[in-house]
């Protein structure tokens, strides 16, 4: 695994698909050869039952988080074989790591649950011929290849914007897609016309006053194709409390997809590629602005500690990671003034990206930022921290459960009477918009879904034209 | 599933369920309602209990007294042992299955039933979540005090099965003072109802009392009736910091002593300060040797003459700080912060064992010494927590469950605390429960007469011994 060959555990062959480097020797398997401390490390106490989605559902703890780690730890004593029913298992939790806040003993559960998942492919116990081109197409091909993963959305955005979308729609062709793919057609996140490097320069400075901070903004991946306008929002806050903003071009994807969904290798090897387009030594923050990015980037150090050639530099990103809530508040961002003649009250809500609170601890931040908007009146809702159930590729993959969790969020956010969500992260974002149009009376208007950070730069823009925003 | 089990607790090989139980039982039950695949019954091997864990036969989730019942018959005829299990978060091994059982889980039966707001009651199904019953009391204005600390989690079946205790213990009492009425499915599948709705009821021998703490060993509850009261109008919670263990027990004394009750009055030496902080972050001084955490609650004018009476007495014993909560939402926090102290020590070592030895309060501080002095002579690592209002401490050791030779010396060190403990007029339990656990020391604390008499009891109610067979005695 040296950086010799910057490629040499990613492959596109066909035949290597989603198998992830093998075990280390004297181990035939990924969980036997884990540290047996962090298995140990739960004391199966139930702290964490209440607050997991699937047991929640069900009331089963097979569900539950100690039930999944009484599996694994099963498989590490060698009591259980890796499975067919385990893997579906470690692929029915959301690893939404509400657990983790939940445990007062400390389990790292998304290192439990990688390492699980991982597994599972490389056993191929959940192998089908459809899963695996499924996988190489979307691991393997699109999302490690970030002009291909353009290339598709500008095709994608064609077909939107051409009218051929409209017309498959209104003429009932998208009924014909298979059963599943029907449903989520409507789902189709609607593409932007200019993506990040189209709306956002390589170093842009702040036009008045001092550069107080250096940072390096990291754009994603769906981000980047659906929601360009929340990066150059983000470019925006930062400008406008003093930081020099440096964009990379064509950013690959940053490896989380990957390591959630079981391909080590290919999330190792985009973190190097990431390493490589920014220097952590060169700035004094690197900026996430999506939940789930954010929560995986955090954790480069982990992913790379036994590269010789990245670890140190790994670690180094790792301290300097921020998501932008979290760093507006560190550097005392400006509240934003209300403009003449006052701003407009609005009641906004907040649905918390599990990554983000979850995964990061982030979850003061967005508030403060919320609270600090003309205007704006921040009703809490109930179970703010729960998933929505996007969970990544989760509302693809387990429908119902993501279903039920739609539902779920959709009548605390209706409850709270809120005409505006803020969240930060896009699957969320996507999630809360689909089931809020799809609950919303005839006639009506769903509340609004938008990144805290649309916000803050809109009430930094009416600022300037004295206007309300 | 037995490999990394306590060298104490030798766990026999799973023995197969009788084909002819298993077919009746799925036709009994959904889909849903019965597991039998290994990668279902592998999470029901344990509760919240360290180093004890054994693979069920079969769990099932019946819905109503009658699938209980129905069972329960089965079982007899097929002579399969019965483990009954909440939501398995009991700290004494009372809910981990025996080899070749099957394990009636009553999670699904979590309906609550009825709020008396006349008579000052609730009924409920066994699966109904504490918390719940805490929550739909406070909504009607109504206080519901046994909070044990599982309570976000653990079933009322379950508390009222170990008589589980809390942190308001001191002044509300436990579990057992809450119960009017229980519903109990016996060992041949009859339904008794025991208690009633009256507060003076002496008709007959009061039976219901036997089944509370009876770990699931002569009857299983479907139902109980709980007593609630009307919830107090003001509570003010304090925090003291001492630099000396005998200083805090010291300033419990003097609280006693001035004939104050305290609805709460925890107390957390700095081991288990420190990890409690770590993982809550509520602010407490974790450079403090030892804490108190106290609340009062009652009428307005009387918490407030109360708080100031205890920040005087705990200025007065040397207290190196006092801190009032500054709001209501404070206090919860503390509280719930403190009832993580068992599982956020886990932080430190790979295995966490709770004990719950408990004294007459007036041993307290003598009872703490002899435990930090023990730990010290058999060089392992112990915490020490626990409601010193009542005398309920819980020592609990840092240990590693695979390191054989430092197990032993844990044993060693947990046998010389039971013995002081009993020698102080003490018991090994206070609100945890015998299980399998600590029915090694039962025979000592009750002595031959005693046990024997548990044991008629046993026989006459649970004639073929498969009712959770092997704990509390063999």
């Amino acid at each position: 695994m040296s950086s010799a060959s910057p490629h040499s555990e990613l492959s596109v062959q066909r035949s290597a698909l989603g198998v992830s480097p093998s075990a280390p020797a004297g181990s035939d398997n990924l969980l036997k050869s884990l540290d047996y401390s962090v298995l140990q490390q739960c004391m199966h106490c139930g702290m964490c039952l209440p607050t997991c989605p699937t047991y929640v559902e069900t009331g089963r703890e097979r569900h539950s988080p100690r039930g999944r780690i009484s599996l694994m730890r099963a498989i590490a004593d060698g009591e259980l074989d890796v499975t067919r029913a385990f893997g579906e298992e470690m692929y029915f939790c959301l690893g939404c790591l509400a657990c983790t806040t939940a445990c007062p003993a400390g389990v790292d559960y998304a290192n439990l649950f990688e390492t699980a998942r991982a597994e599972v492919e490389r056993r191929q116990v959940l192998d089908t011929r459809q899963r695996r081109s499924v996988r190489w197409f979307a691991l393997r091909l699109i999302f490690t290849r970030p002009r291909l993963l353009r290339f598709i959305g500008r095709l994608l955005w064609l077909w939107q914007r051409s009218g051929l979308q409209a017309l498959s729609r209104s003429t009932g062709l998208t009924r014909l897609l298979p059963g599943r793919l029907a449903g989520l057609e409507p789902q189709t996140p609607r593409i932007q016309t200019r993506f990040s490097d189209g709306l956002i320069a390589p170093v842009e400075r702040p036009r008045t006053g001092q550069v107080r901070h250096r940072v390096a903004l990291l754009t994603g991946c769906v981000q980047d194709l659906v929601f360009s306008d929340v990066n150059r929002a983000t470019v925006d806050v930062l400008l406008a409390n003093g930081c020099e903003v440096i964009t990379p071009r064509t950013q690959s994807c940053c490896g989380s997809l990957h390591a959630h969904n079981g391909d080590t290798a290919s999330a190792r090897e985009l973190a190097r590629r990431q390493l490589d387009a920014i220097d952590p030594g060169s700035v004094d923050a690197i900026i996430s602005n999506a939940g789930g990015c954010g929560s995986h980037l955090r954790h480069y150090n982990h992913l790379l500690h036994d590269d010789p050639a990245y670890a140190e530099r790994a670690a180094m990103w790792s301290r300097k990671l921020r998501d932008i809530h979290e760093w507006l508040a560190e550097i005392k961002f400006r509240p934003p003034a209300a403009p003449v003649g006052g701003a407009p009250a609005f009641p906004v809500t907040y649905h918390e990206s599990c990554h983000l609170c979850h995964g990061q601890k982030v979850s003061r931040q967005p508030r403060e930022i919320l609270k600090s908007l003309p205007g704006a009146e921040l009703r809490e809702c109930g179970e703010a921290t729960w998933c929505c159930g996007s969970a990544g590729i989760y509302n693809i993959t387990q429908p119902e459960t993501a279903g039920w969790l739609q539902t779920r969020k959709v009548g605390h956010v209706q409850a709270t009477g809120a005409t505006v969500v803020a969240t930060a992260n896009p699957g969320c974002h996507l999630q809360l918009e689909n089931g809020l149009r799809a609950a919303a009376a005839p006639g009506s208007t769903p509340p609004v879904v938008v990144h805290p950070v649309v916000l803050l730069a809109r009430a930094y823009a009416a600022e300037a034209a004295g206007r309300p925003s | 599933m037995s490999s990394s089990s306590s060298p104490s607790t030798p766990v026999p090989a799973p023995q197969p369920l009788p084909p002819a139980f298993v077919a009746a039982l799925q036709t009994a039950f959904a889909a849903g309602s019965i597991l039998t695949s290994r990668e279902d019954l592998i999470p029901y091997g344990f509760d919240g209990t360290a180093a004890l864990k054994q693979l069920p036969g079969v769990v099932v989730f019946p819905k109503d007294a009658a699938s209980v019942s129905g069972v329960l018959k089965l079982a007899r005829t097929h002579r399969v042992p019965v483990v009954t299990r909440g939501s398995g978060t009991g700290l004494s091994g009372g809910s981990v299955p025996v080899p070749g059982c099957v394990v009636l889980c009553l999670a699904d039966m979590n309906r609550i039933l009825e709020l008396d707001a006349k008579n000052l009651t609730l009924s409920a199904e066994p699966g109904v979540i504490t918390q719940r019953i805490y929550d739909a009391a406070d909504a009607a204005g109504l206080f519901y005090p046994p909070d044990p600390g599982s309570m976000k989690i653990s079933t009322i079946g379950g508390n009222v099965a170990e008589n589980a205790g809390g942190l308001r213990g001191l002044k509300y009492g436990v579990t057992r003072n809450y119960v009017m009425g229980l519903e109990v499915v016996l060992a041949d599948g009859s339904i008794v109802t025991l208690g009633n709705k009256c507060v003076k009821d002496v008709a007959g021998y009061n039976l219901r009392d036997l089944f509370i703490g009876s770990e699931g060993t002569l009857g299983v509850i479907t139902r109980v009736l709980l007593r609630l009261l009307p919830k107090p109008g003001a509570r003010q919670t304090l925090l003291a910091t001492y630099a000396s263990m005998d200083a805090a027990a010291e300033t419990v004394s003097a609280i006693i002593a001035e004939r104050i009750i305290p609805c709460t009055l925890e107390f957390l030496d700095q081991r288990t300060l420190r990890c409690v902080e770590a993982f809550a972050k509520v602010g407490l001084p974790t450079e403090a040797e030892a804490l108190l955490l106290i609340e009062t609650d009652g009428h307005p004018a009387a918490v407030a003459d109360e708080a100031s009476r205890i920040e005087r007495i705990c200025t007065q014993h040397q207290a190196l700080a006092v801190r009032r909560a500054a709001s209501a939402e404070e206090g919860v926090r503390l509280a719930t912060a403190r009832r993580s102290a068992f599982s956020a020590l886990a932080r430190l070592r790979p295995t966490t064992i709770l004990e719950d030895a408990t004294v007459p309060r007036s041993e307290l501080a003598k009872m703490i010494r002899f435990i930090n002095e023990t730990a010290q002579k058999h060089r392992v690592e112990v915490a020490t927590f626990g409601h010193f209002g009542d005398g309920n401490l819980h020592p609990t050791f840092l240990t590693d469950e695979r390191n054989a030779d430092e197990m032993h010396r844990v044993e060693a060190a947990m046998k010389e605390i039971f013995d002081y403990a009993l020698s102080l007029g003490g018991t090994l339990t206070g609100e945890h429960g015998v299980g399998l656990a600590k029915k090694a020391y039962l025979p000592r604390q009750l002595g031959d007469a005693t046990l024997s008499l548990l044991k008629t009891i046993k026989r006459s109610l649970d004639p073929d011994g498969l009712l959770n067979p092997g704990k509390i005695f063999d």
